[in-house]
């Protein structure tokens, strides 16, 4: 056991997925050729101004609705003054003093208990280019297609106490923004970046020891492991007798380790100033109710309820409510088929299963709730046997026709008819006389055995329950 | 009268009555700029792109280096934006396109806006008409003089601490600083963002009213813009001042006032005061601090509207040929130090300074709050005031050269027209008057927030009851 205790904060950096960018009118949109999305607002071309995308800024208050915040309803922008080749004014328009939420909440999941992890902060800023270094080394490149593209950082207390807590954190934000529908929190595409804070201190004690900052995580998994790195290596450094230099540190993923990018020393003053191309704004809290009015029911009001309402397991509600689309479809689809438990274990499964090995989402699957209660229903009734039923599930998937047609097609039939299997039942008998001695020697659980001989024999196609029925009566004779 | 000597609204009634066309205007105030700019310098490139005398309004015009006029090279006087073609037309420009202007050239400056001299500019100085000897004033010299001197028939100019109405006054003709949002920014290169406005340099009151309908209006591309509806401001043109209050600060009448300055401003007051208006004596307690909360104020936004110029993306970028720290850093010292004349470095370190970590409380904080004050001085007087008179300069044109070396004291050129900016409320200077050398004087009048109608009536009154708007310069 350590005798440290760890303490993490994280920045998460969202593109919110707007039509427009937040300050002028381009697309919001990701993978053009290389500054083609551009304009010269967003280029920061001499003599042009920033206008407000007011998508943006309603995102930017659901957001921190949905994370317990509150609202701020003074709007004001300042100027966060730096020089890169990727910040083409030179400043940043970001919110200091005033962001558009604070103090809010996000309950995660810590080991066997829920924990409240606070969010300090909540603010809308304008993204930066991408700078990109010529193999060479001759030069470097840059994209201004991101600049403009509007974020909100989301910031958390200091109350995260392990790699595991952030990587849940992480999970949870995502699932809820997802839900938001106010972006595709994706890492791979950018649209989710991730910073972390870490430092750790004796238990017990109540200061908090130097921090450490963490960039370049590029997925949640990296996350976790850079910060259980960093753990470990403040908890060598001060077992040593050394002391932690505050720094910013570039996880490494190849080399799975953390190398010093700048101190303190270097550290920037921005010159915070309210921005004065930007008049700042109260909104009516007639807008922010009517925006929480419109918020969607959260992943973790969806999992109680699914519990409650419908019966389901923790682990079935957490699948379902673990992909918003998920959850839909079934609540759809239990309006045609008020068996809940049966679709959770069809969506669960087999559907799930799909879903990875095309990776596709179930809103890009060719299935609607009503072809999949169909498929369910002809498995309860008989028609085919549940084992066929996945079989049946994935040409419906491949070819995009229902359940019924199918089974018709590629003749799935299942074979239920009583002379039809005794014909098949008669030749496992006479080909397994000693299972059949057991059978009547008082082990009737051996018949799963000769059901297993039959069901081969019928190319999976006979009614299980059905062989047991015939072959026990059989054999015997009840 | 040669068509080049006419003010625009008697070009536009020969336009109508077809005494001429639009081309032989343009085409005279050409020939003009031919012969006297050598002389002037007012303008420093040509319109690149000639224009299609369509519209209804075709009045040869000259256009300030820092308003992004599509295809022209604008540079803002400076050497880091040489080269730099503006890709689109600024709000204004697209207005004096669509009313069929005609754009004769771009017209010197003060670099980047800083000056009151137009000496800052990397092209040299421009003269002023009335005394080569002189200055223009600044920083809108250039638009200034060649209106002066005939090689205009109007111009734009901007004005964040007086840039419009100082080289107005210097060069004897009218010059209107709007209310701040009635007329867009988008496209001017902003000095100062929340005092940077465009306006109208003039031969007379009617051709101010006339531009000034063609430029004002709301653009949605300019958050701070007004959504305002415009007058038809030569509506406001009536000569009648009876009963109107005339407020004069006592705050006005300052040692560094040149007494012949003094004498002619005292004669207009007098003038209307003939006329039917009511003098009152007032106070703006805090104009000993205009000057200084000006210089923290609009230099801090000006450090960070020109962080932009950086080498990276349009103008000039220079590396230096051995590496002195890194590449990137090396690259944006040698542009921004070869690239930014003396003024424009002071006040972006003025500025930086200003917004400082440490700093940022005791000056540009406290700024803003003075800021206040002084706007509430104004509001207060305005309460049972028209028009707030003033002069405009303490001093008449000075010589080329006597106060470059002396910021300080060139600063305090913008006493008297600091504060309207400061406030955001129009203010106008007419010509009142010449020094016994022959400078021109020029006479302020502040009005309230979206008033520029008073101006316009007080300006025109007393302009119609004198004779100094049909003086001309003599040049050649």
């Amino acid at each position: 056991m350590s005798q440290f205790e760890t303490v993490i904060g994280l920045e998460v950096h969202l593109q919110l997925s707007t039509k427009t960018k937040i300050f002028c009118s381009c697309a919001n949109q990701y993978g053009c050729a290389p500054n083609t999305n551009v304009c010269p607002v967003c280029l920061g071309l001499p003599g042009t101004l920033p206008v407000l995308n007011h998508q943006a800024l309603l995102s930017g208050i659901k957001v921190g609705l949905a994370l317990n915040a509150e609202i701020n309803s003074f709007i004001k922008f300042d100027r966060k003054n730096y020089y890169y080749p990727d910040l083409p004014k030179g400043y940043q328009i970001s919110q200091f003093d005033f962001p558009v939420a604070k103090d809010g909440y996000l309950t995660i999941k810590s080991g066997n208990q829920e924990k409240r992890i606070g969010i300090k902060r909540a603010h809308l800023e304008e993204d930066a280019g991408k700078l990109v270094h010529d193999n060479s080394g001759s030069c470097s490149l840059v994209d201004y297609n991101r600049t403009g593209t509007p974020l909100i950082e989301i910031v958390t207390d200091p109350d995260l106490r392990s790699p595991q807590e952030a990587y849940n954190y992480l999970n949870t934000l995502k699932l809820t923004l997802q839900y938001l529908g106010v972006s595709d929190c994706d890492m791979e595409k950018g649209s989710l970046r991730c910073d972390a804070n870490v430092s750790i201190r004796p238990i017990g004690q109540e200061t908090l020891g130097t921090k450490t900052e963490l960039k370049n995580m590029n997925s949640f998994r990296a996350v976790k492991t850079a910060l259980e790195y960093e753990v470990r290596r403040h908890e060598q450094v001060i077992l040593a007798g050394g002391k932690i230099v505050q720094e910013t540190l570039l996880w490494n993923d190849e080399k799975a380790m953390t190398i010093t990018m700048r101190s303190k020393e270097q550290a920037h003053d921005y010159r915070y100033f309210p921005d004065p191309d930007l008049v700042p704004f109260t909104i009516d809290y007639k807008v922010i109710d009517s925006v929480r009015a419109e918020l969607p029911e959260l992943p973790q009001a969806k999992f109680l309820r699914f519990l409650s309402q419908y019966g389901l397991s923790e682990y079935d509600a957490n699948i379902l409510v673990a992909d918003p689309g998920m959850a839909d479809f079934f609540e759809a689809a239990l309006k045609e088929y008020p068996h809940a438990k049966k679709i959770a274990n069809w969506l669960g499964g087999p559907v799930l299963m799909e879903l990875n090995n095309r990776k596709l989402s179930i809103n890009e699957l060719k299935l609607t709730p009503k072809g999949l209660v169909d498929l369910i229903a002809r498995v309860e009734d008989g028609v085919v046997s549940n084992l066929v039923g996945k079989e049946v599930l994935t040409f419906m998937l491949d070819e995009g026709i229902d359940a019924d047609a199918v089974i018709k097609e590629k003749g799935m039939a299942q074979v239920s008819d009583d002379s039809a299997l005794l014909v098949i039942i008669d030749e496992v008998i006479a080909q397994n006389p000693a299972v059949v001695e057991q059978i009547k020697s008082g082990k009737p659980n051996a018949a799963g055995f000769l059901v297993g001989q039959a069901m081969k024999k019928s190319g999976g196609r006979a009614n299980p329950k059905k062989l047991n029925e015939l072959i026990t009566r059989r054999i015997t004779g009840v | 009268m040669s068509l080049h000597q006419l003010t625009a609204h008697a070009l536009l009634d020969l336009l109508k009555s077809r005494q001429t066309s639009a081309r032989e205007a343009y085409d005279d105030v050409l020939a003009r700029i031919k012969a006297v700019d050598p002389k002037v310098k007012a303008y420093v490139r040509m319109a690149y792109t000639p224009p299609d005398f369509v519209g209804e309004i075709p009045v040869p015009i000259a256009i300030k280096d820092n308003l992004c006029t599509k295809h022209e090279e604008i540079t803002c006087a400076s050497r880091i934006l040489k080269g730099f073609r503006s890709p689109y037309d600024a709000g204004v420009i697209e207005r004096i396109k669509k009313s069929g202007g005609t754009i004769l050239g771009i017209v010197n400056m003060d670099e980047f806006a800083f000056g009151s001299s137009c000496e800052t500019s990397c092209y040299g100085p421009t003269f002023n008409p009335w005394d080569l000897q002189c200055v223009p004033g600044g920083s809108s010299g250039g638009s200034a003089a060649s209106v002066a001197a005939d090689e205009a028939m109007w111009a734009l100019g901007s004005d964040t601490g007086g840039s419009i109405r100082q080289p107005a006054s210097f060069c004897g003709i009218v010059g209107l600083k709007p209310t701040y949002g009635r007329v867009s920014r988008y496209g001017l290169i902003a000095f100062a963002s929340s005092l940077d406005q465009i306006g109208p340099l003039t031969k007379d009151v009617r051709d101010c009213a006339l531009l000034m309908n063609i430029i004002s209006g709301y653009d949605e591309r300019d958050s701070t813009s007004v959504n305002e509806p415009v007058p038809d401001y030569t509506k406001a043109l009536v000569n009648d001042v009876r009963g109107l209050k005339i407020g004069i600060p006592k705050e006005a009448f300052v040692d560094g006032l040149d007494p012949e300055v003094r004498r002619s401003v005292e004669d207009a007051l007098n003038l209307l005061k003939k006329l039917g208006a009511v003098i009152k004596e007032v106070s703006l307690p805090h104009t000993p601090y205009a000057v200084a909360t000006y210089y923290i104020v609009a230099t801090a936004e000006a450090s960070s509207n020109l962080a932009r110029f950086d080498g990276v993306r349009f103008g000039l970028r220079a590396q230096p040929k051995n590496v002195r720290k890194n590449a990137l850093v090396d690259m944006y010292e040698e542009t921004r130090s070869l690239g930014f004349g003396d003024e424009a470095k002071r006040r972006i370190m003025l500025g930086t300074y200003a917004l400082s970590s440490g700093y940022y409380d005791a000056y540009y904080l406290r700024g803003q709050k003075v800021r206040t004050l002084i706007k509430n001085d104004l509001d207060e007087v305005f309460k049972d005031c028209d028009v707030i008179m003033t002069p405009t300069s303490p001093t008449v044109a000075f010589k080329v050269g006597e106060k470059v070396s002396d910021p300080l004291s060139m600063y305090l050129s913008d006493i008297y027209t600091i504060p309207a900016n400061l406030a955001g409320i129009p203010a106008i200077s007419v010509p009142c008057g010449f020094s016994k050398s022959g400078l021109p004087i020029g006479m302020q009048l502040m009005g309230k927030a979206f008033d520029e109608e008073m101006l316009l009536r007080v300006s025109y009154t007393y302009e119609q009851n004198t004779e100094w708007h049909l003086k001309k310069p003599k040049l050649n």
